[in-house]
């Protein structure tokens, strides 16, 4: 056969392309569900980190099994609101994909919302956030406490960011405080700043930003803005009620 | 079926040649200098960089035998294609068996695994090697090139971990009570998580190689 000739040339790169594409089609559909699990059990973790918990998955024998069985402990309930602080019923919170929530305008998102209870029988209530850092997306989970102002615990993470300068964001010391920071000052939803050259202890709006870090740093001080802003309402008429229901105790 | 041909043992001196040469004197990274970006990229601690080498093992020597195998079917005008396939697809391959079984690696060597296509010492053994040569000696070659690059990945990545972030395989080597913040004396050298460290130890070893096996100085 004349290897040379356009007609060889043409079957064997179909019948090559076509063997390849069947091949692969085959490993990725194989290996999905392993895949899946991986991912799930990341978001799990993350989830979890985010109120101090799971924290020995490193060294956990299997880090499935063990991952699962401290998210379904502590996480008690996940809801699915929308920017007016409504329920939204029939979405799985789990499954929603953040990336797709944020491109929408803010009153058409559907906006997770996972609540731990631990073991001192307090709630948490854990958001998911989605930003962008500087090489790449930043995402993140916070947790409030039950007056939903106070900020319980924060884990972020990253794609890409420099080593050493904005990937300081996923390191506990950074991560540490912002704990009992709050995002509502008198009633107005603030937010937490990520302040250049230091926030000072006293603030309670304000962390350090990450030196060297300053586009990762305002990337995720827009992401925790931009992800807690649709849960504002859902927020306030919930601390009403709580300090209703509280009134005549008091 | 009278005449019985030689056969060549499967370990000739040759042919184990074509592993150990690779290995020091004509070794991918330090000698050709091929395949320099990842080593740069996935080699600040050793765990990723173990997998990289792994990897990039598998690929050469699946990519040299498979291509060994079809060498006579080839079409020679559409070599590179077929090539740039057959190692498009291995890479895949690899990529999705990362992502499902080493998830946390294949998170660290994120579009490195992806552009191990890319690595020149694939195609390069790909078109110097296993074009002209049977599947076995096709698949030492392979194996030896990606021992020879892996070899130079993890020696990178010990110096690189150790002295960068005072871990060994994510485990603490250097004592807590050592470290300035705890009262001690020393600091990780933050240079060498940044990438030029990479090139800097690679121009070492390049050094030291050249220094021991004089024939890879050039003469002028």
């Amino acid at each position: 056969m004349n290897k040379r000739s356009n007609i060889y040339i043409f079957v064997y790169s179909g019948v090559m392309v076509i063997v390849v594409a069947a091949l692969l089609a085959l490993a990725s559909t194989a290996l999905k569900p392993f895949q899946q699990r991986n991912i799930e059990t990341e978001k799990r973790l993350d989830i979890l980190k985010s109120i101090g918990m799971a924290q020995e998955a490193a060294t956990a024998p299997s880090k499935h099994s063990y991952v699962g069985d401290q998210y379904t402990k502590y996480i008690v309930e996940q809801l699915v609101i929308n920017s007016k602080g409504e329920l939204i019923n029939g979405i799985e919170a789990f499954r929603i994909d953040l990336k797709v929530e944020m491109a929408k305008p803010i009153t058409e998102r559907n906006l997770p919302l996972f609540v731990a209870q631990l073991d001192n029988s307090t709630k948490k209530f854990i958001i998911p956030l989605l930003g962008r850092g500087l090489w790449g997306p930043i995402w993140g989970y916070i947790s409030l406490s039950e007056d939903y102002n106070t900020i319980y615990g924060a884990s972020f993470a990253h794609k890409g960011e420099t080593p050493g300068l904005g990937a300081e964001i996923s390191t506990v010391v950074f991560q540490e405080q912002f704990k009992n920071k709050m995002i509502f000052n008198n009633g107005n939803f603030v937010s937490v700043k990520v302040v250049k050259g230091g926030a000072g202890e006293n603030n309670p709006y304000g962390v350090d930003a990450v030196s060297g870090g300053t586009i990762t740093s305002v990337g995720l001080e827009e992401m925790i803005k931009d992800c807690l802003e649709g849960y504002q309402s859902f927020f306030v008429k919930n601390m009403k009620k709580e300090t209703e229901s509280y009134e005549p105790e008091s | 079926m009278s005449q019985k041909v030689e056969k060549e043992p499967l370990f000739s001196s040759k042919n184990v040649k074509l592993i150990t040469d690779p290995i020091n004197v004509t070794n991918p990274v330090t000698v050709l200098v091929l395949g320099i970006c990842s080593a740069l990229a996935v080699t600040v601690k050793l765990k990723p960089a173990f997998v990289m080498a792994l990897s990039v093992i598998a690929v050469t020597i699946l990519a040299n035998v498979i291509t060994s195998a079809l060498r006579k079917g080839i079409p020679p005008r559409i070599r590179i294609i077929v090539q740039l396939v057959v190692v498009a697809a291995l890479v895949i391959l690899v990529d999705e068996v990362l992502k499902a079984f080493v998830y946390d690696v294949s998170k660290q060597l994120s579009v490195f695994v992806g552009l191990i296509i890319t690595n020149c010492i694939i195609m390069g053994r790909i078109e110097a090697f296993a074009l002209g040569n049977k599947p076995w000696p096709s698949a030492l070659d392979g194996l030896g090139n990606g021992i020879g690059y892996g070899v130079i990945l993890i020696v990178v990545a010990f110096f690189r971990e150790l002295l960068g972030s005072g871990t060994l395989w994510d485990y603490q080597v250097i004592p807590d009570s050592f470290f300035i913040k705890n009262g001690g004396f020393y600091e990780n050298n933050g240079l060498f998580i940044l990438p030029p460290m990479a090139l800097i130890l690679v121009g070492v070893i390049i050094w030291i190689q050249r220094s021991w096996k004089r024939q890879l100085v050039e003469k002028n």
